[in-house]
Formats: structure tokens, sequence, C-alpha cells
């Protein structure tokens, strides 16, 4: 039998956190991931870690990169103004090649923006976290029970492969309450960390991190052998969900908070009699272009659904490569589409199939 | 009898400075009171991003690089997830007190268990001589080429005195190393500040007046001569806040 | 006798030790270049050193050894 317990996502994701081993953050407050801090402020102390609050983004990602760097699992959170912040540390700690788990909990943008959920950060996610040629791990849960699930695999990737792993929510799946079970996770075979900064103790060399490099021969060499990483990456852990894509005609592509609205629109247009699927990415980066490809073999016609103006959908048109339609619906500003609103994007295109 | 000689935390390799800057004498400080104490092995260095970016291939403890104005951030990271480390940064004036202020300052807020060796020398020197946030009023540089002009860029920030002023700083001082006499106080502080920290009593700062002979214009000699005459003034050496006087006073 | 060693290939010949030895012992060598092509320091009249390593004290690049008799 499993245990469950009740949680909001935020929560959910913090206390996974500990339970893999986490049990330093450092974070600045920002609307709606408050509740991360607020709850390891709580919980931490009491299991012998710390929650700092730092007095900016940018000190909490590089005291995220100090803390990575003597090998501690640590992690930060924070919403996407904040994340912006957030940038320069996240290509250093990518540089320096040390893990370590950011949280996205995504709100309307540009600018301040709203406090509403939205997905307008994925392009920042998953292409243009910052400077330089880098990636972080994108994983974007869909519930609360993924909210812990996903910050767990995201420690496990991180300390892998050496790279940061981000996990990219919104404001809905951090605020809603579900039933999370801790215990649903197993854990992974992880590397020794040889590279660790926290005093040689006279047993080994010195070790530097760091990511400068003035030859650039040297630095072409280690962004190559970063990117051989990545490949393996791609290779091992694409993540994500098929939902009645057998026989779909066309075929709904969500993650997060968005694929539980698109799965109740393909129960709604399946009982109108439209075969419709979904395919929802559970890793934004890597993503799962192999499936999506594969589904262009069978599907009419791809329907694209997300909290932003149109950003996801360039890499789903990548991934079916002109052989299929590929349509865009999405609101945002921190406007949520209801079930119904998508079928009647759905009927519009079973229109033009039909 | 050997009266002096390299000392062991400083690695035997050439140091990239230009001659005559007062860098590679710093770094010497540093590498001695590592060894008078004995920590190499438990010590963490986080290099700035400044003409000591390379600091990291110049000590024999584990280094980070950190990016420009955050080591206090990065040390922080380090010392509060491993609290036995000795941890200290090395940063320039533009990395301290410019661009990394509010790391400075809140480390210092925080009372951070760290050491901070600050290099103030009122100029960019890895860019190649742009004006800092400590160039003297009146100082050309390339971004102040008619003179640092107090009414369009402001005053020089007094590092020492402006951060004594926060019950998290233990221990702060402004030293120079223009001659010998001032390059051994300059040690003794140095030794403190890392000390401080061992005996966990805060944060320490020392403020080094500092030459940049190749972007002052200057030979060395006339830079120590500068750093006398122009520096010491305005940044008077000494004690800014020491709370162990402040007992022995009570 | 006292001894002072120059690690010759590292000095930069920026003469900070000439200026601070008090018996005026040191110079930047007018004849010699060195790997780097600095005229690096020397002494001129070992004999008169007292090992009082203010020359060390003061090189950026710690090329200096000293050694007391």
């Amino acid at each position: 039998m499993s245990n469950k317990v009740l949680m909001k996502g935020n929560e959910a994701l913090a206390e996974a956190a500990i339970k893999s081993g986490c049990i330093h953050f450092f974070g600045y407050p920002i609307t709606p991931q408050t509740e991360v801090a607020e709850y390891l402020a709580k919980r931490l102390p009491k299991v012998g870690g710390l929650c700092l609050q730092a007095e900016s983004e940018i000190a909490a990602i590089n005291m995220v990169m100090g803390a990575a760097a003597t090998g501690t699992r640590v992690m930060t959170s924070s919403s996407s103004p904040g994340i912006s912040l957030k940038s320069e540390g996240i290509s250093y700690i990518a540089g320096c090649d040390l893990p370590c788990v950011i949280v996205n909990v995504q709100r309307g943008g540009p600018g301040l923006g709203g406090i509403q959920p939205s997905q307008a950060d994925y392009n920042q996610a998953t292409k243009a976290n910052a400077h330089g040629d880098m990636h972080v791990i994108v994983l974007a849960p869909s519930s609360v029970q993924e909210m812990a699930t996903l910050a767990s695999e995201a420690f496990d990737l991180a300390d892998i492969y050496r790279v940061p792993a981000m996990i990219l929510a919104d404001g809905a799946l951090g605020q809603m309450m579900e039933p999370v079970d801790f215990d649903a996770k197993e854990s992974r075979e992880l590397p020794e960390k040889n590279w660790v900064t926290n005093g040689h103790g006279g047993k080994r060399k010195k070790n530097i991190v760091n990511s400068l490099f003035m030859d650039p021969a040297a630095l072409e060499a280690s962004v190559i052998e970063r990117f051989q990483r990545y490949e393996v990456i791609k290779e091992n852990e694409v993540k994500y969900e098929e939902y009645m894509t057998e026989d779909a005609d066309i075929v709904l592509v969500a993650y997060g908070i968005t694929s539980r609205i698109c799965k109740s629109a393909v129960i709604a247009a399946r009982a109108a009699g439209i075969k419709v699927g979904l395919l929802r990415p559970i890793t934004l980066w890597p993503y799962p272009s192999k499936a999506l490809g594969k589904l262009a073999d069978t599907a009419k016609h791809f329907l694209v659904v997300e909290l932003n103006m149109g950003q996801m959908v360039d890499d789903v048109k990548l991934a079916v490569e002109c052989r299929r339609p590929v349509s865009f619906f999405g609101r945002t500003g921190g406007m949520l589409p209801t079930p119904d609103d998508v079928v009647e994007e759905i009927k519009k295109i079973a229109g033009g199939i039909a | 009898m050997v009266v002096f000689d390299r000392p062991k935390a400083l690695s035997d390799v050439p140091l990239h400075y230009c001659p005559g800057c007062t860098h590679g004498i710093v770094h010497r400080l540093v590498a001695e009171a590592i060894d008078d104490l004995g920590v190499v092995d438990k010590t963490v260095g986080i290099a700035p991003v400044g003409c000591s970016v390379f600091a990291y291939n110049y000590f024999e403890c584990d280094m980070i690089e950190a990016a420009h104005g955050r080591a206090p951030a990065v040390a922080t990271g380090v010392k509060r997830t491993n609290p036995d480390t000795v941890v200290f940064t090395y940063q320039g004036d533009g990395d301290l007190a410019a661009i990394g202020t509010a790391e400075t300052v809140h480390a210092c807020a925080r009372g951070e268990n760290l050491t901070i060796i600050f290099i103030n020398n009122c100029i960019y020197g890895m860019t190649g001589g742009q004006m800092a946030p400590t160039s003297m009023p009146g100082q050309v540089t390339t971004t102040s080429p008619y003179g640092r002009d107090r009414k369009i860029q402001g005053s020089p920030i007094r590092v020492c005195e402006m951060l004594s002023t926060l019950d998290g700083v233990a221990y702060a001082e402004r030293v120079s190393v223009d001659c010998p006499k001032n390059v051994l106080h300059a040690k003794k502080a140095i030794k403190k500040a890392f000390q401080n920290q061992i005996d966990k009593k805060g944060l320490s700062i020392i403020e080094v007046l500092s030459t940049c002979p190749s972007n002052w214009g200057k030979s060395p000699i006339e830079s120590l001569e500068w750093l006398r005459n122009e520096m010491m003034p305005y940044y008077p050496l000494g004690v800014y806040k020491d709370i162990d006087a402040k007992e022995e006073d009570k | 006798m006292n001894k002072v060693t120059f690690n010759v290939d590292r000095c930069k010949g920026c003469g900070l030790c000439v200026t601070v030895c008090p018996k005026k012992i040191i110079s930047l060598s007018s004849t010699n270049l060195n790997q780097k092509g600095y005229h690096p320091a020397e002494i001129t009249d070992m004999s008169k050193c007292i090992a009082c390593a203010m020359c060390a004290t003061m090189c950026p690049d710690t090329v200096i050894k000293v050694e007391k008799e």
C-alpha cells in the first residue's frame, strides 16, 4: 500500500527535494513559488539543513553554485522574472559542469507580467537559459505527484550528467492540492563526485571549478565534451506520455497544466466521434522529437496547446518535419483555456480533415 | 638558514601580472597566512573576475572561479554547506565595490564566516584601465578621460568605512603594500582575517591599497609613490572594526 | 656569507627590490635579458647583504630566496 498525503504542488516538490537528500536551499521570495521556500524554511532546520533567503536571485543562484561545487545537493526556486535574474549564474553553473536543481513556477510575462499560471518561459528554459552554448535538463510535471517524482529525478539526472536540471512548473501546479506518494520514484545509480572543491584534505590534487578558457581550442573542446553528454541525455532520458494516440487522426501536444485540459478535451472530442489523442512531453529538453516524428506516420494533424503565444509549437514543427500540418492554440497572460475551447479548435481541424 | 622562501600554498608557476603589479605581493601574503595556519588542505578560494581572475591557478588549495562580483555569494554557498572549510574570496574594486556591491554588503550583514581579500587599486585592470568605483577624484582613466568628476561620476567608495557599520563584520582593516613595513603589517592583518574565520568570529575583510602601473601609466616605483601620495589620504590605513578590540575596551 | 638567490626567469625587472635594499646592492642587469625579455635583478656585492629580506618582501613575483649564514 502506498502512503499518500494531500499536499500543494510547491510543498510536494520541496518535500521531495528533502527526501532526495537536498537539505540546502537558497532562494528569494517571488509569487507564485513562495511556498517552496516557506516550506523548506520550516523543514530544513529540523533535518540539519539550511534554507537561506538571499539578497537577490542573482546571489541565490551563486550560493547554489558554491554549494554545488562542494558536491552538495542543492536547489533554488523562483518564478519567471526571478529566473531571468538567475540566467548569469545558470550559465556559469552549466559552464562549470555543476549539478543542481532550479525550479521555475512560471507566471505570465514579459516584464513584471502577472502572477497567474503561464508557460511563456518555454523558449527560455529549453533554448536560451543564458549566454553561451549550453542546455539544462527541463522536466515538466503535470500533477502534484509529478512535482515530487520529477524533483527527485531532477537531482539524479543533474548528478549523473553534471548538468543543471530545471523543473518547469506553473502557478496552477504549484498551488493545487492532490495526493502524493513520496516512495513512487526508484533511485538511480550515481557517479562518484571526484571533482568537488571542499578542501582537498591533503589526499588528492587541488580541484578547480571554472568556466574560463583563454585558449579557444580548449574552450571548444570543453563545449564539445559537454555536448557529447547532451547527446547521451537525448538518447537515454527523453520522457513523454501518450494518451489515445494509436488511432488518432488529430494529436494534441501539450505539457504541464495544459496537458490536463487537453486530456479532458480528448475525452470530449472522442465522445463527439473525433479520433483525438495527446502526446504530453515530460522532458522538454531533451524533447520527444522521435515520438512525434513516429506519430506523424499515422496522425493527420497536430494541434499544440500552450499557455503562451506559441513557443513549443516550433519544436513540434521541427519534429514533424512538414509532413503534417501543425496548428497552435494558446492563451497567455495567466488565462487558461477550457476543455471546450480546445474541443472547438479540434472541431475546426476535424472539419478540414473530413 | 633560510630567511625567506616562497610559501608552499603559492603554486610554483609564473604569475601573469604586469611587472611591478602588487597583486603578486598580496597573493604571497595570502599563501603565507594559509601556510602559517596549516589550513591549505581545507581551504577553498574564490577567484573573481578582474585581473586576479586566474588566481585559481596560483594557490594550492581547491579553487572556484566565480562570476563578476558574485564571489561572496559563491563563498556563502561553500561555507554554509561545509562549515569546516576555510573560505576566502579575492576580489578587486570593480568586482567587490561595483557589480558585486549587493553580494558584498549582504555577506557582511549576514556575518558570513568568511575572509575577504579586497584589492583596491582605483582602476579596472583587466579590461584596460577604466574608471573604478574607487577611482580618485580627478583620476584620468579610459572612461574618465577628463578626470573623474564628482558631479558626473560621483565620489569614490570607502569600502572599509562602509562595511564597518554592519554588525556581521568582525574585522575590517585597510592596509597597504607600498613598502616592506606595510607589507609585513598587511601579512599580520591577512593572517588575523583567516584566524578569525577559524575561530568562527564572522566576516573579516582586508582592503589592500594596491598598484596598477600599466593602467596608471606609471613606473612600478612611481606607482608606489602615487599610492602613498594620492590614495592614502583619501583611504586612510587602519582598523575600522575589530570585535576583539571592542571587548578589550570594555 | 648571506645569500640571495633570484629565480631569474621569473623576474619581470620591476625594480621594487632595488629601491628597498638598505645596502643598495641590487640593480637591474644592464647586460642580461631573461627568457621573458626583462633585465632581471641581480646582486652587485653579496658580501654586503644583511639578509634583511626587504627585497623578497616587496617582490611581486616571489622570485627571491634569502639565506642567512
